[in-house]
């Protein structure tokens, strides 16, 4: 059935929205304020925690460094997200389709899934050379793969059995059925692995970068500033960082909206 | 269309044929007998509905009728040829309790699925989905997405989903089991119109007595452990199409209800043929 919003709801729909977009602005500009307040009135020890202010000032003092740096890291983080993506899609597939593929690959999976990025990152960069971006990417593409492949493989496991007989009565190849049931359902469940995926990739970039490798960075940036105590540019990367993961995951929000729209739009309605 | 010519031919052979079935399930606590010696025949055209309790495997005897299941013993034909070579030809529509249709196509591109599987051209497809839809009374909302429709109009469109390829035999299992009790009287009578339009026999798979009584030629009277047939009932309606749900109301259906819930709450094996029922 189709709804239709009185004037009533569409204006208290209106000011609600205003609301949640306001209310996190307010609690953040408070926050600034307290920790602000904290460093230059209190008296916190600037390598304790650097003030907002200080923090900004490096931000603008540093950019050039900070967009080359972020445009490292996110490509990196990208590179890995695809690759892994594409990996764990393709795996995933094989392993709905044909059993023992999905025997062989549940062991390695789950220890791929427990792998510690820390532990792992020294070891790659050392393995590819101090000139390599190669071992950052392996990372970032060995996190993503894990979600991403796991997710499919549940959404491949979602055709309802009621699907799956009217698939057999109309005779249809299995082709079709793939084409017509089994990957449309199992799209949202990608696509949710892959906005999983992005958070875990920009993370794992930066940590592999932190633990050594070429220069050059976010990760690498924090960890030597950091070393040479210069904490408010450290907290400046940190600040890039975030941003960073923000677009990776809004991105891939917007890919996850972008595919499920027709399902979205009538669950809205 | 992609009808093909032998569905409408077999001029007056039986729509439905099932001989000798036995169906035994394997299951971890051993064998279980869902179907024991089930003899029927459904006529062209005739309209036969399977009742009785659960487990008592009515839907069990329709899959087998569609071929989603084979008989462990037994023969099913459809039309003369065995079950799988008719769900090939498309000779049968068929419709679950669930409506079973696809969330992420329209209404319209749900009707048209299998005409699409089946290689229609696009605009055979299209107007032949009008068709349909008109015929369910769905015209306004061939581009809508199944959400965002009642259970009951859901319903509607997988019974046009069904009558796609101009089916001569129509399997349904509990297609409106899931309906409250208002529009499932409506999609009832509407049913009966849209048979009496195609001509279509149907078995048509239901827990209600009175859905049963209404709907059908006549009725079959299942009973479990292990599934068999209990007795046949057949039914002395006299159909008027301008005054279906008068129907209703008549002597005729209430000594229909009578007989089959009889039928039904024999619990001992009866011998078959008790008041006057005759078992073809």
């Amino acid at each position: 059935m189709v709804l239709t919003l009185s004037e009533k709801p569409r204006a208290t729909a209106s000011q609600e929205s205003a609301l949640r977009i306001l209310a996190p602005v307010a609690v953040g500009l408070v926050v600034l304020g307290v920790w602000q307040f904290l460093v230059s009135v209190v008296g916190i020890s600037d390598y304790l925690l650097p003030s907002p202010v200080a923090i900004a000032g490096q931000f603008i003092e540093f950019f050039p460094s900070i967009v080359a740096a972020t445009g490292m890291t996110g490509l990196n983080a990208l590179l890995g997200l695809i690759v892994g993506s594409l990996l764990g899609i393709l795996l995933a597939a094989l392993a709905a389709g044909w059993r023992p593929i999905d025997q062989m690959s549940a062991p390695i999976v789950a220890s791929l899934a427990v792998i510690p990025i820390v532990a792992l990152a020294p070891v790659l960069n050392s393995m590819f050379g101090a000139d390599s971006q190669f071992g950052r990417q392996a990372i970032a593409g060995l996190a993503s793969f894990v979600p991403v492949f796991i997710n499919t493989l549940r959404g491949f496991r979602q055709t309802l059995p009621v699907h799956r007989d009217l698939m057999k009565v109309y005779a249809a190849s299995s082709g079709q059925i793939v084409r017509t049931v089994t990957l449309p359902t199992a799209v949202p469940f990608v696509f949710t692995g892959i906005r999983i995926a992005s958070s875990l990739a920009v993370i794992s970039a930066l940590v592999a970068e932190y633990f050594g490798g070429p220069r050059g960075g976010l990760g690498g940036l924090i960890s030597t500033s950091a070393a040479s105590s210069a904490y408010p540019r450290a907290w400046a990367y940190v600040v890039a960082s975030i941003v960073l993961g923000l677009v990776f995951f809004l991105v891939t929000l917007a890919l996850e909206r972008l595919a499920t729209r027709s399902r979205q739009r009538s669950s809205l309605s | 269309m992609t009808q093909l010519p032998e569905s409408s031919s077999a001029p007056r052979s039986d729509a439905v044929s099932v001989k000798a079935v036995d169906k035994t399930f394997d299951t971890r606590s051993g064998q279980v007998q869902a179907l024991t010696s089930i003899d029927l025949t459904v006529s062209a055209g005739e309209f036969v509905s399977l009742i009785g309790p659960s487990g008592c495997g009515k839907s069990t005897l329709m899959r087998l009728i569609a071929d989603l299941d084979q008989p462990t013993a037994g023969s099913v034909t459809v039309f003369g040829k065995t079950a799988s070579q008719a769900r090939r030809d498309q000779d049968y529509g068929i419709a679950f309790q669930q409506a079973g249709l696809l969330p992420w196509r329209t209404v319209a591109a749900n009707v048209g699925l299998p005409l699409e599987l089946h290689g229609a051209s696009s605009s055979a497809r299209s107007a032949r989905v009008a068709e349909l839809l008109d015929m369910v009374g769905l015209s306004d909302f061939a581009d809508r997405y199944p959400d965002q429709l009642s259970g009951g109009m859901q319903q509607r469109v997988a019974i046009a989903r069904s009558l796609a390829e101009k089916p001569d035999l129509l399997l349904m299992d509990e297609p409106f089991g899931a309906l409250d009790e208002m529009t499932r009287e409506r999609m009832q009578t509407e049913l009966l119109r849209i048979c009496a339009e195609t001509g279509a026999a149907v078995v048509f798979v239901t827990h209600s007595i009175p859905e049963a009584v209404y709907l059908s030629d006549r009725v079959v009277v299942m009973s479990p452990r292990p599934g068999r047939i209990q007795e046949i009932v057949p039914m002395a309606l006299t159909r008027d199409p301008e005054h279906a749900e008068a129907l209703r109301e008549e002597r005729a259906f209430f000594d229909g209800v009578t007989a089959v819930r009889e039928a039904l709450h024999t619990g001992s094996p009866v011998p078959t043929g008790a008041r006057g029922v005759e078992n073809r």
